[in-house]
């Protein structure tokens, strides 16, 4: 390492030159400096173009500057800390934009009347109309998911957790993880292959069908990891005191882990809730409100959002009532992962961490 | 269980076992409820055995019809017109849109993404990064559909400043040329890809550089490393498997997105050279978008290509799940 240390003669020699704590802002501030002067200059226009120079400049004079006072190698480490810095702002925007837009296009239209009205026979290109229906839908189509869903996928974590061994677990564990993977809509195939087979014209519970099997794999992976967290000594005393494996399992092993399991289950339906893709090829959609999942075309939170983009031909009345339903999704899926983190909080087991 | 049965020297001799008593000691579960309660898991556990396989089977049937009656070649014909009699169909478009797409997200989103997860394990504030994973992982849930609607409504118009600067000074490379439509084209599918998948790469990709051992970081520091090459020579290294599984996971996951490649994309059943001229289609995309007016040979043939994307998405996650069990260590995060 370099001993010249000029700038701070005062400092340990120990220690090679640093730079002030503020150079780094003193630097952007030059660099942006020199770039309005480069841009007014040159009669560029765009201020993403200026942006742009400024950030360039930014790293040319860090990595100068730096490698001047302290060496290469720390000049490299200050650009390598700009990068993750920028990559970070970089991923920023997006995601802070999506959440800044649905918010304040949502509120436009969002209101009770909204919340507790159909569609109907309002036209796309009018203005008023709701999403009752669709959240009639969403709610039973979910529900039954989850009912089917997650008993299927609790039992199968206790069998991989508490019993398996052997070929049969190892190929459940497999499968789980590729069923992880698969996506939505070839699960909405599957479900649709069968009605084709039975000749059958969409309905609500199909799609409940296709969210059970996408809701399956999650809930095994999370329940699985908290009956892992369990303490084998609980299980040891209760068996040791003559309690039978199942009772075990019911009365010490579920109850230590339930906060987890719940938390994983919601999170899961979170996930589902959010799915379009099978709940339009076997729910279809349907403007009036239809209670009966079992017969007949419902409507969906996310299908609703889906049809007013793509069937309004841009009237802007329909594109307000989409962001109003994606606000209205967004909620619901961010309080159901809000209280499970929550109930998580609360209800983690107090001891095996 | 089974110790019960054994004698060793020491022990005082037990009778012998009858021969109902070593029947139940082989079989593990005894009583009537452990009987019960075992054969519920274990049946859960086969039945979803049986759901994928009863996925691959009607997938497969109902493929067959289609790809039987098709008057195309079912892997090169540049066309989709399944109402017609006999039907002329073919997923070569489909397919290059479905990997160019997702190359596109994964090079924008894998560098970002670790470096955000580096950011957050390595270089944020500490009392920032605790809030800002959170929010990360909150956004992670966010519905495709929203992504779709935000990419549509307000991601486009904002790409044609870009469009048209790409266009000025990389158009000559053939693949990044212009011809001044809407940009709804691969490369707008891509970031959007891109934007959806980066909260999913950067939780598990934290998760694994959260696991590098403190001595190894400790040891480079006190060899006089920088914070970069600290990152360089003790994070990465460690983190290369389970930042190559998330990556994975995440190109599982853009194979496969539906809705919102649905909602930006101008679809044409041509292959555009161009990432920023509009057309191509993806899988999951083209299944979304002609479903509406498909006959039964319509759906069939959807479901042929659906068949194609469950291939895919297999193949890809099973070659992630490969990479994190054979360094099950370094990436307890998700194995």
């Amino acid at each position: 390492m370099s001993t010249a240390a000029v700038s701070h003669k005062r400092r340990s020699t120990l220690r090679g030159a640093t730079l002030p704590k503020w150079s780094p802002w003193a630097i952007a501030g030059g660099a942006l400096a020199v770039a309005i002067g480069i841009g007014m200059g040159a009669g560029l226009d765009s201020k993403v173009q200026w942006g742009l120079i400024a950030a360039v400049l930014f790293l040319l004079f860090t990595y100068g500057i730096a490698a001047k006072v302290e060496g290469r190698r720390q000049a490299k480490d200050r650009i390598a800390t700009s990068l993750v810095w920028v990559a970070f702002l970089l991923a920023v925007i997006p995601l802070v934009s999506l959440v800044w837009v649905t918010v304040s296009r949502g509120v436009k239209v969002l209101d009770g009347y909204f919340l507790t009205h159909s569609m109907g026979v309002v036209a796309d290109s009018e203005p008023g109309g709701g999403v009752y229906a669709a959240i009639i839908g969403s709610l039973e189509q979910v529900g039954l998911a989850t009912l089917i869903g997650a008993p299927i996928g609790i039992l199968t974590a206790i069998y991989l957790v508490e019993y398996g061994r052997g070929n049969l677990a190892r190929a459940v564990t497999f499968f789980v993880d590729v069923m992880t993977g698969i996506p939505s809509i070839v699960a909405g195939l599957f479900i649709l292959s069968l009605m084709l087979i039975f000749d059958m014209q969409p309905f609500g519970f199909a799609g409940s069908l296709a969210l059970a099997i996408l809701m399956m794999p999650v809930v095994v992976r999370s329940t699985e990891e908290m009956l892992k967290l369990v303490p084998n000594e609980l299980r040891e005393a209760s068996l040791a005191l003559g309690v039978p494996k199942w009772r075990t399992i019911l009365k010490v092993v579920l109850p230590t882990s339930i906060g987890g399991i719940t938390t994983g289950v919601m999170l899961a339906i979170a996930r589902i809730a959010g799915e379009t893709a099978p709940v339009l090829l076997l729910v279809f959609g349907n403007p009036f409100i239809n209670n009966n999942p079992f017969e007949g075309a419902q409507a969906s939170l996310p299908l609703y959002i889906y049809q007013q983009y793509s069937q309004s031909a841009g009237a802007n009345a329909a594109y307000d009532r989409a962001w109003a339903a994606s606000l209205t999704l967004i909620a619901f899926v961010m309080i159901l992962n809000l209280a499970a983190r929550g109930i998580a909080r609360w209800k983690a087991p107090k001891s095996g961490r | 269980m089974d110790i019960s049965t054994q004698t060793t020297d020491a022990s005082p001799p037990t009778p012998p076992p009858t021969e109902a008593e070593r029947k139940r000691a082989a079989r593990g579960a005894t009583r009537p409820g452990d009987r019960i309660f075992l054969g519920l898991t274990r049946g859960s556990g086969i039945l979803l055995l049986v759901i994928m396989a009863a996925m691959a089977v009607f997938l497969t049937y109902r493929a067959s019809l289609a790809i039987s009656k098709d008057h195309g070649n079912f892997l090169t014909t540049f066309e989709w017109n399944t109402n017609l009699n006999p039907p002329v169909f073919g997923i070569a478009v489909l397919a290059f849109g479905t990997v160019v797409s997702s190359i596109v997200a994964m090079v924008l989103a894998v560098p970002i993404a670790v470096a955000i997860a580096l950011f957050l394990t390595h270089y944020a504030p500490r009392k920032l990064s605790g809030p800002i994973a959170y929010v990360i992982d909150l956004l992670a849930a966010v519905p495709s559909i929203v992504y779709g609607l935000w990419g549509a409504l307000i991601l486009v118009p904002h790409m044609q400043g870009l469009y048209g600067w790409l266009n000025d000074y990389f158009g000559w490379t053939g693949i990044l040329s212009w011809e001044g439509g809407a940009p709804r084209a691969m490369l707008t599918v891509g970031i959007l890809l891109a934007i959806m998948i980066l909260p999913i790469i950067t939780n598990v990709s934290r998760e694994v550089f959260r696991q590098v051992p403190q001595m190894h970081e400790e040891a480079a520091l006190a060899l006089g490393a920088t914070r970069w090459e600290v990152v360089r020579m003790a994070v990465l290294p460690f983190g290369r498997s389970g930042v190559i599984s998330a990556s994975m996971l995440g190109l599982g996951r853009a194979l496969g997105e539906t809705m919102a490649v649905a909602t930006v994309l101008s679809p044409s059943y041509d292959i555009q050279a161009s990432l920023l001229d509009p057309g191509g289609g993806t899988f999951a995309q083209n299944i979304a978008s002609k479903f509406g007016e498909a006959t039964e040979q319509g759906r069939d043939a959807l479901i042929a290509s659906g068949l194609v994307l469950f291939v895919i998405t297999l193949v890809v996650n099973g070659a992630a799940r490969a990479i994190i069990a054979r360094r099950k260590e370094y990436s307890g995060a998700n194995a």
